[in-house]
């Protein structure tokens, strides 16, 4: 059974593609993609006219993720996570070891895949811890972890706190040419603060979280790449000092890469005060900084110093984001939301072109994670993320494939969404609100 | 003066930011009348006759407690009142457990003190009753702010020009941020001084003038307000030790000669003496502590009865 999609402007900019073009899928995967791919003699291709109003990229990825599982299934599972990942144009994720027990071995490793395999939606890459436990003082075994399928180490929202295991981990890492994620956040200085520490916070009385406790692990991380050689990839980075501190180091050469999430470029700091005080869905870590930071991000995703697009998704229990705001938990739900964000708050607002936005979604993350994607090309797997720029999306919540509803989000009426999810050649997902797309649904 | 407000729009009161000039001078000025209450030899009025009034305190208070409590039953509300050691907080239902199981018992106001900032406003989102924030956290705590305003007012006549400065640690002091909010909407000059370790980030946005210099906070002030030093602060590394605060920022009788002749002292308490005041100045004739205490009562009396009393059904005080 083949899939010819036809008419479609297909945006693949690691092939240097930006055009229309027809794609022919066999066997879950590319077969063809050329201008007019005439659909053959035998019959036995399926043709979906998509017309030129949607954009076919190559499936986007989405490397920082939280499925909660094993331990947190109240809050997501790694099936209910593959599910809102397809549903929000990702057809892959790399989900954050933080789950309990920690992803620190082979095993649990094994665990996540299977679930994911049972769940088949989008692929899942589990990221292995750093240290055993993440708890900051021995190395996990990553050789192990990586024969498992782990792409890549981090101790996510536990920042590796000794300068000591950040080179260890570089060093080691290195050697399986991986890459250690880092949440930047020197807890001394972070204490026990919960938002942004500045104005608005002081108005709240909220404790601060000042910038420079980013700052400083940033700058430690990049020192520490450029000595051991090891590829440093800094997560959900938030300030524009940490960001200037990047730009910086690419300039020399260091092997550092970063991520932005949605949150940290559409939101800052001031929302806490209106139009909802203390809204529990604006706490995360790290936290909305402040105005100038979100327009350095957003300078930042222009002018390529920001790799990635990573939405840190941190699906949570209501009962635990409705409560007081110092005891609610960080973080937000962010895979049904990003591509819609970002679309509307960067493609629209002519800060990226669409080129640009699959390169952050897409060929990027697949490049600093080594995996497959990141291109639309013959022989490789069928994994297709087909936008409807121009579709109105209203954002709700309470329809997510997600678990969780701790978004700030909800109600948002954004310019962009998604028309349908592809992975492996299978039509996962496809947006009822776009009839071009209809036509994959029907098997 | 500007157009008076008739009556509060909200049905909380939450914080000072929340208020415009005119409902601050409106709750003023009903405390004007509520103190004359007070002083009556029979100190009741029937405003609050058949209202109920919870007084919800999830943090240890002595003085605010007992102040609201006494306002209440001046103004002859039904009053009760839930401490955290013997509420079921300690078998750890949420916030907005109990809040839904007050409310189910149809209360007209809950007065909340808590260790959160921005408690109080999750309250008020699911509770039809008035909410009144007896202190949330690090963040406010409008009726302290209203009485010292007042008192400032009996004694000065006015807020608007005067010179006030507020010593001591800023950054965990909700007393702090109602006072610089209702001083400045009142055309006050507030000074802040206490540590850098104290200060609150961006606190020259707040619009009061910042400065680590007592002497240059208190020169030709018209009302010197000491904050309270925790002392655990202490430990948490503010400050290297008791002695050397009250050596730099200490308010001593020295200190209170560089301040108008008038000037008046002030201090929300409890007072740590020795620390952030020196006693000769706590008992000295230019001290208004206990009129602060005093004149809470009114204040509170004057917030309740604007929030659940005034109006259509009821006698007025």
């Amino acid at each position: 059974m083949r899939l010819l999609l036809k008419g479609a402007r297909v945006v693949d900019p690691a092939s240097g593609v930006d055009g229309a073009r027809d794609i022919l899928i066999e066997g879950g995967r590319i077969a063809l993609v050329d201008h007019e791919i005439p659909p053959g003699e035998t019959g036995d291709t399926r043709v979906v006219e998509l017309g030129p109003a949607l954009v076919v990229c190559p499936g986007f990825i989405d490397m920082h993720v939280h499925l909660r599982e094993p331990g947190y299934e109240h809050k997501e599972t790694v099936a209910t996570g593959a599910a809102a990942a397809v549903a929000g144009g990702f057809t892959a994720v790399a989900c954050m070891p933080n789950t309990n027990p920690v992803n620190d071995s082979a095993s649990v490793t094994r665990f996540i895949l299977k679930q994911a395999a049972e769940a088949s939606l989008a692929r899942v890459y589990p990221i292995g811890a750093v240290s055993k436990g993440s708890d900051g003082k021995e190395l996990a075994e990553m050789a192990d972890m990586r024969d498992a399928g782990c792409v890549a180490f981090s101790d996510d929202g536990r920042p590796v706190a000794t300068a000591l295991l950040m080179r260890r981990a570089l060093e080691y890492a290195g050697m399986l040419g991986m890459p250690v994620i880092d949440h930047c956040e020197d807890k001394t200085l972070a204490g026990e603060g919960v938002a942004h520490e500045g104005f608005n916070a002081s108005q709240l009385g909220l404790r601060g979280i000042p910038s420079a406790a980013e700052d400083v692990m940033v700058e430690r991380d990049i020192v520490l790449a450029a000595m051991t050689g090891g590829h440093a990839h800094i997560a959900h980075l938030s300030t524009a000092g940490a960001l200037r501190a990047v730009r910086g180091a690419k300039a020399r050469g260091v092997r550092v890469t970063c991520e932005v999430a949605p949150h940290h470029f559409t939101l800052s700091d001031e929302r806490l005060l209106a139009p909802l005080a203390y809204d529990t869905n604006l706490k995360m870590n790290p936290p909305l900084r402040q105005a100038s930071d979100r327009g350095a991000l957003v300078e930042g995703l222009r002018d390529g110093t920001v790799d990635v697009i990573a939405t840190d998704h941190a699906p949570h229990h209501a009962d635990d984001k409705k409560v007081e705001f110092d005891r609610a938990s960080f973080g937000i739900v962010g895979l049904e939301t990003a591509v819609s964000l970002s679309l509307d708050r960067l493609v629209h607002a002519g800060i990226v072109s669409l080129g640009r936005m699959v390169e952050l979604l897409s060929a990027n993350p697949a490049r600093i994670l080594g995996v497959p994607g990141g291109r639309i090309a013959a022989g490789d797997a069928a994994d297709l993320t087909i936008l409807a720029p121009d579709l109105t999306v209203t954002v709700a919540a309470a329809s997510f494939r997600s678990k969780a509803r701790n978004t700030p989000y909800d109600g948002w009426q954004l310019r962009g969404g998604v028309a349908a999810t592809v992975v492996g050649g299978r039509t996962l997902f496809v947006n009822p609100g776009v009839p071009q797309a209809a036509g994959l649904g029907r098997a | 003066m500007s157009e008076q407000a008739a009556r509060l729009r909200g049905k909380d009161l939450l914080g000072i930011a929340d208020l415009t000039a005119s409902e601050i001078s409106l709750i003023l000025d009903t405390a004007e009348a509520m103190k004359e209450v007070s002083a009556r030899p029979i100190k009741k009025v029937p405003a609050l006759r058949g209202k109920t009034v919870i007084n919800l305190f999830y943090e240890p208070s002595t003085r605010t407690r007992t102040s609201f409590e006494v306002a209440e039953k001046r103004l002859s509300a039904d009053t009760l009142n839930i401490a955290i050691a013997t509420s079921s907080v300690v078998k750890g239902e949420t916030l907005i457990d109990t809040a839904l199981n007050l409310e189910a018992m149809n209360p007209d106001v809950i007065v909340m003190r808590h260790s959160s900032s921005g408690a109080c406003h999750l309250l008020a989102r699911i509770c039809k009753a008035g909410i009144v924030n007896a202190g949330d956290g690090m963040h406010e705590h409008p009726t302290q702010g209203l009485l010292d305003a007042f008192t400032i007012r009996e004694r000065k006549g006015r807020l608007q020009g005067l010179k006030v400065a507020i010593i001591g640690d800023m950054l965990h002091s909700r007393v702090f941020r109602s006072n610089v909010y209702l001083l400045t909407k009142m055309g006050a000059e507030v000074w802040a001084c206490g540590p850098p370790t104290l200060m609150p980030a961006g606190i020259d946005q707040l619009g009061v003038r910042a400065t680590t210099r007592v002497e240059e906070a208190v020169a030709d002030a018209d009302a010197v307000m000491m904050l309270r030093i925790q002392l655990e602060r202490m430990q948490g590394g503010f400050f290297p030790s008791l002695r050397e605060y009250f050596q730099v920022f200490g308010m001593t009788p020295e200190r209170v000669r560089l301040a108008k002749p008038d000037t008046i002292i002030m201090h929300p308490g409890p007072m740590n003496r020795g620390v952030e005041i020196a006693s000769e100045v706590a008992d000295g004739s230019a001290s208004v502590i206990l009129d602060q205490v005093a004149n809470g009562v009114a204040v509170r009396m004057a917030v309740l009865y604007l929030l659940a009393g005034g109006g259509d059904d009821e006698t007025a005080a």
